[in-house]
C-alpha cells in the first residue's frame, strides 16, 4: 500500500521531466538529423565540423564563456565570503540576488545608457580629465556586463558552501596554529569547493549561448553560438542547423558538468 | 501544509476568475464574433484613430495582434490555430506564402480602391497583377548621417562608406540580405544574385568595411542615432523616418547607384473567415483620406498616389523617402530566393560578422 503511494508522488515529478526536459532535447536531437527538405541526413553534423567559421565561433563562445566565468569567481568569492561574516547577511544576500528578478533585457538597456557616448561613465571620464571613450561595442564592455549580470549565481551557491561549512574546522586549524592564509587555503577554500563549481556550472553553462548581450552591448563583434541559434531558427529557418549547434551545446554543458561534478569522496563527506 | 493548500486553492481561484472575465472580455469584443476583423500586423503600424474610424463607419471591430518580424508570423500561420483575417508581410514573404499556398487570392470584384495606387508599386515580381497582395507602405534602404559630424557630399553613394575617414562611425542594421546587398550593389551587381562566387566577392567587400563599422545592431539602431552615438548608419527608411523625426541632425540618402525597394503588403491568410470584413477595410485603407492619414501618423512613404497628394508638400516633396523617378528606377525588389540561397546568403553574412 505505501510502496503504491509513493510511487503515485513521483507521477507530477515524471510527467514534468518528461514534458518539459526530455521532450525538448528529445526534439532537437531528433530535428538535428533533417536537413531543409525534411530529408533524414548527418550532413548538419558533418558541415558543423568541417566549417571553419562554426568551429571558430565554438571557440569563441568557449573563450568567453570562460573569461566571464573567471571573472564572476574572482569577484563572487571574496564578495560571498566578506558576506558570510557580516551581521546582517540574509539581508545582503538578498541585495545581492535583487537584480535577478529585473529582466535581462531591462538590465542591458541601462548599460546601454551608462556605457554611451554621453553616458555616465564617459560623463565621469571626461571629469577626470580622460575624456570620452568607446566603451559600449567593445569586448571589454561585453565581459563587464555578462559577469555582471552572472555574479548572483555565483555568490549564491559560495555562499551556501560557506554556511554549510562547520566553524569547528576554522577554529580547530587556528588551534593547530595555522595562519589565516594558511586556514583559507587548506580548510575553508578546499571544502567549499562544491559550491565554486556549482556556482561555474550555473555561470559558463548560459554564458556559452549569450546571444542578446552579444548584440545590444556587443554590437555583433563578438559572436558566440547563440547568434547563429539565433540566426538558424529566425532568419533562415533552417531548424535542422540550429538544433545541430544546440546539440553541440547541449553536449558542451554535459562535458562542463562532468568536469566540475563531485566526485563521490570514498569515506563520506566530512562535516 | 494546510496554508500551502490554501494558497494553492486562492490562487486557483485567481486564475479561473481571471480566464472566466477574460473570457467575458473577448465575447464582449467578440475576436469569435461575426462583426470583427482580426488583424495581424507588424507593432505601432497603423493609426488608432483609423481603427476608431472604420468601426464608427462599417460596425466591425478590429482586433490587432502584432508581430516582430516576418518569420515569426509566417511560422504562426502556417502552424494554424489562428484567426488572422488579414497580415502584413513584407514582399519576400509575400511570395514565400504563397508558394506555401497560405495565402487567399483577393476577390477583385470587391476591390474598389486600384484606381488610387501609383503604377509603378503595383504588379512586383513577388505578385504580378497583384493577385494575392495590396501595398500598404514602401520604402528604401539608405545611409542615415549626422550632419554634426558628416556632410551630404561626403555619403552620396554606398562606396564613400568604405572611406578610410570614416574608420568605426558605421552602424549596420543586423540584416543578411541587406547588408549583402548593399555590398553587391556597390559591386554593380544584382541585390538578387545568387551565384556563390559573386556572394563571396561581396563578403570579401563587407570585410574590408568592417574596420569601418562600429556596430551591427538591430531596432537599437534607433536609438543610437538619436542620441548621436555613432555618425553613419545603414537602416531602412521607415527606422530612418522615426530617427529623423527625432533629432533635427540626421538625414536620409537613398544612393542613387541603387538600393533595395521594400514594400508591406496587405495579404489575407487561409486562417481568414470574415470575408465581408475584410473587404471594408481593404477598401476603407484604399481611400485616400485614410491612407494619407496613415501614413502622416506612421511616416512611410505610401503607394497610394491619390493619399500621396493629400499629404503636405514638404512630405510630399522630400526626395529622402519620395526619391526622384531616376533613383526609383535603380530600385531593386528582393525575390523571394529557396531556402538554400537564403542560407548562403546568411552564411557569408554570418563569416563577415565574424571577421569584423
Amino acid at each position: 500500500m505505501t510502496k503504491r503511494r509513493t510511487w503515485l508522488y513521483f507521477i507530477p515529478y515524471g510527467l514534468w521531466l518528461a514534458l518539459f526536459v526530455i521532450a525538448p532535447v528529445a526534439l532537437i536531437i531528433y530535428q538535428s538529423f533533417f536537413d531543409l527538405g525534411h530529408h533524414f541526413t548527418l550532413g548538419n553534423y558533418s558541415a558543423y565540423f568541417q566549417s571553419a567559421t562554426y568551429l571558430k565561433m565554438t571557440l569563441n563562445s568557449v573563450w568567453y564563456a570562460f573569461l566571464i566565468t573567471l571573472f564572476t569567481g574572482l569577484i563572487s568569492y571574496p564578495t560571498a565570503y566578506f558576506l558570510h561574516g557580516l551581521k546582517h547577511r540574509q539581508l545582503w544576500l538578498l541585495l545581492v540576488i535583487l537584480p535577478t528578478w529585473i529582466n535581462i533585457l531591462l538590465k542591458a538597456y541601462a548599460f546601454i545608457g551608462i556605457f554611451s557616448q554621453a553616458g555616465l561613465a564617459n560623463q565621469f571620464l571626461s571629469f577626470i580629465g580622460i575624456g570620452p571613450q568607446q566603451i559600449l561595442f567593445t569586448n571589454a564592455s561585453f565581459i563587464f556586463v555578462a559577469t555582471y549580470i552572472q555574479i548572483p549565481f555565483m555568490i549564491l551557491p559560495i555562499f551556501n558552501a560557506l554556511d554549510d561549512l562547520n566553524p569547528a574546522f576554522i577554529n580547530a586549524s587556528q588551534d593547530l596554529g595555522a595562519s589565516g592564509w594558511q586556514t583559507f587555503t587548506k580548510v575553508v577554500f578546499p571544502l567549499t569547493l562544491p559550491g565554486v563549481k556549482a556556482g561555474v556550472q550555473a555561470v559558463f553553462i548560459p554564458s556559452l549561448s549569450l546571444f542578446m548581450l552579444t548584440r545590444l552591448i556587443g554590437g555583433n563583434k563578438v559572436i558566440t553560438l547563440g547568434t547563429a541559434i539565433e540566426e538558424h531558427f529566425l532568419t533562415t529557418m533552417n531548424w535542422g542547423m540550429g538544433s545541430t549547434i544546440g546539440v553541440v551545446l547541449i553536449i558542451a554543458m554535459v562535458v562542463v558538468m562532468l568536469l566540475t561534478g563531485d566526485q563521490k569522496p570514498k569515506g563520506g563527506t566530512p562535516r | 501544509m494546510k496554508r500551502l493548500i490554501s494558497i494553492i486553492v486562492a490562487l486557483l481561484a485567481i486564475c479561473g476568475l481571471l480566464g472566466y472575465s477574460s473570457d467575458r472580455l473577448q465575447a464582449s469584443s467578440g475576436s469569435t464574433g461575426s462583426h470583427v476583423l482580426n488583424l495581424y500586423n507588424w507593432g505601432d503600424y497603423i493609426d488608432p484613430n483609423l481603427l476608431t474610424k472604420f468601426q464608427k463607419e462599417t460596425g466591425y471591430h478590429v482586433n490587432v495582434e502584432t508581430f516582430d518580424s516576418n518569420e515569426a508570423m509566417y511560422t504562426k500561420i502556417k502552424q494554424g490555430g489562428t484567426q488572422y483575417d488579414l497580415a502584413i508581410p513584407s514582399e519576400y514573404m509575400v511570395a514565400k506564402m504563397k508558394r506555401a499556398h497560405l495565402l487567399k487570392p483577393l476577390d477583385q470584384q470587391k476591390l474598389t480602391g486600384w484606381h488610387n495606387y501609383d503604377p509603378r508599386f503595383l504588379n512586383q515580381s513577388f505578385d504580378r497583377g497583384n493577385r494575392y497582395s495590396m501595398p500598404y507602405f514602401w520604402g528604401t534602404l539608405g545611409i542615415i548621417y549626422n550632419d554634426k559630424y558628416v556632410q551630404a557630399s561626403e555619403v552620396q553613394h554606398w562606396q564613400d562608406l568604405w572611406s578610410p575617414k570614416f574608420r568605426d562611425k558605421i552602424m549596420l542594421i543586423d540584416s543578411a540580405r541587406d547588408i549583402m546587398g548593399m555590398a553587391l550593389i556597390t559591386q554593380g551587381q544584382s541585390m538578387n544574385a545568387t551565384d556563390p562566387a559573386t556572394l563571396s566577392a561581396a563578403e570579401k567587400k563587407l570585410n574590408e568595411l568592417a574596420p569601418n563599422v562600429k556596430a551591427v545592431v538591430a531596432d537599437e539602431i534607433k536609438m543610437y542615432m538619436i542620441q548621436n552615438e555613432a555618425p553613419l548608419a545603414v537602416d531602412w527608411s521607415g527606422e530612418a523616418a522615426e530617427m529623423l523625426a527625432n533629432n533635427p541632425h540626421l538625414h536620409y540618402i537613398v544612393p542613387s547607384e541603387g538600393s533595395n525597394l521594400w514594400f508591406d503588403n496587405l495579404v489575407i491568410p487561409k486562417t481568414a473567415t470574415h470575408t465581408k470584413a475584410i473587404y471594408a477595410f481593404l477598401n476603407f485603407m484604399s481611400e485616400p483620406q485614410n491612407a494619407a492619414q496613415n501614413a502622416k501618423y506612421i511616416g512611410y512613404a505610401t503607394p497610394n498616389k491619390a493619399a500621396k497628394a493629400l499629404l503636405p508638400r514638404s512630405v510630399r516633396d522630400d526626395q529622402q523617402f519620395y526619391p526622384n523617378q531616376q533613383t526609383l528606377q535603380h530600385l531593386q525588389v528582393y525575390q523571394d530566393l529557396s531556402p538554400a540561397k537564403v542560407q548562403l546568403y546568411n552564411d557569408r553574412y554570418l563569416e563577415f560578422k565574424m571577421h569584423h
